[in-house]
């Protein structure tokens, strides 16, 4: 056979593979502004009246989570077992941003459904959101001892995150911790 | 009488003052008009942040105009939205390695397509067709001559 007419084909299953390969991203997931590079510097009010403000600074040194949620948001409820349970393991603290929510709804959620958190800040007018690119809730960052962003899952946790994705980067950061202790 | 001369003067000041302060808030809203509408809304990807409807979409419209109201220009605005949203809030790509062949590949297609067509109708017209066999020629010339049939040629064995 002549390689004219088997260029069409080739050509074919080449433009195939590509579209094929496009199939299978998601397009609502965006690439992160942030991922690799310093959490910007937030300073924010605690949810519960009378705790400390919460600073990024004082979380610097060590790994930790910083978990998007509010009490209005459906998926949140969806990934709080999750969390939870991440929160028992005490693999790293896990910090709340509980974003445009309504303080009183969002205290009365954790009652309801258990309290992960470490700490929780308030972004009442979603301003800290924003510096953190954030597009919908929930959102999870996870931020290196250094403060740098190492990963950011938009949407609910699943297990399949948390097995695929997370706990390996978590027992990684573990590890770099002791690399230079 | 000075008085109200004062209270006159006084109160064209004012309006002057209000005047040019409207003039300046219609100038800001054009541009962050402008502006919004080459960013794109992140929650509902297929709609400018002019159009969208979305809360945050509407915070980010506020984000413009109080930056733009803090003299912030139109590419300090956008920088703003790239380091916290990525390329993806433009909806012009920027021109960079990894867009190249977003932006070049379309022209490229369009130059080859036209090579590839002008090589072909040259080519075309380059094979002149094949000179009139004798036989041809008698047929063509007796229909040309009288418009009657000429007999048939014959193959030679």
């Amino acid at each position: 056979m002549k390689a004219r007419y088997l260029a069409p084909l080739l050509l074919f299953l080449v433009l195939g593979a590509a579209l094929f390969a496009g199939l299978q991203r998601d397009p609502a997931e965006l690439p992160s502004a942030l991922m690799g590079k310093a959490l910007p510097a937030l300073e924010l009010p605690a949810l519960d009246a009378g705790a400390p403000r919460f600073n990024t600074a004082a979380m610097k040194g060590r790994p930790w989570m910083l978990n998007v949620w509010a009490s209005w948001c459906t998926p949140c409820q969806l990934e709080h077992p999750l969390l939870l349970q991440l929160a028992r393991q005490q693999r790293v603290p896990l910090v709340g941003l509980n974003y445009k929510d309504s303080p009183d709804a969002a205290r009365a959620w954790l009652q309801r459904l258990g309290n992960p958190f470490v700490a929780n800040a308030a972004d009442v007018d979603g301003r800290a959101g924003i510096e953190l690119g954030v597009y919908g809730v929930p959102e999870t960052f996870v931020v290196d001892r250094d403060g740098r962003v190492r990963m950011r899952h938009a949407g609910p946790l699943t297990e399949q995150v948390l097995r695929e994705r997370l706990l390996p980067l978590l027992r990684e950061l573990a590890r770099e911790g002791h690399g230079d202790a | 009488m000075r008085s109200l001369a004062l209270a006159c003067s006084l109160a064209l000041v004012i309006a002057q003052g209000a005047a040019a302060a409207a003039a300046d808030d219609a100038a800001l809203d054009a541009r962050a008009r402008a502006l919004e509408q080459q960013l794109r809304c992140v929650v509902c990807q297929n709609q400018t942040l002019a159009e969208s409807n979305a809360p945050l979409a509407q915070d980010l419209r506020q984000r413009v105009r109080e930056q733009l109201q803090a003299g912030a220009d139109e590419a300090a605005v956008k920088r703003y939205m790239v380091e916290r949203y990525g390329d993806f809030v433009l909806y012009a790509p920027p021109l960079k390695p990894s867009t190249w062949l977003l932006w070049f590949a379309p022209p490229l297609l369009l130059l080859a397509v036209v090579a590839l067509l002008l090589r072909r109708t040259r080519r075309q017209r380059r094979r002149a067709p094949a000179p009139l066999s004798d036989g041809e020629r008698a047929r063509l010339r007796a229909l040309l001559d009288d418009g009657a049939p000429a007999p048939q040629e014959r193959q030679p064995s």
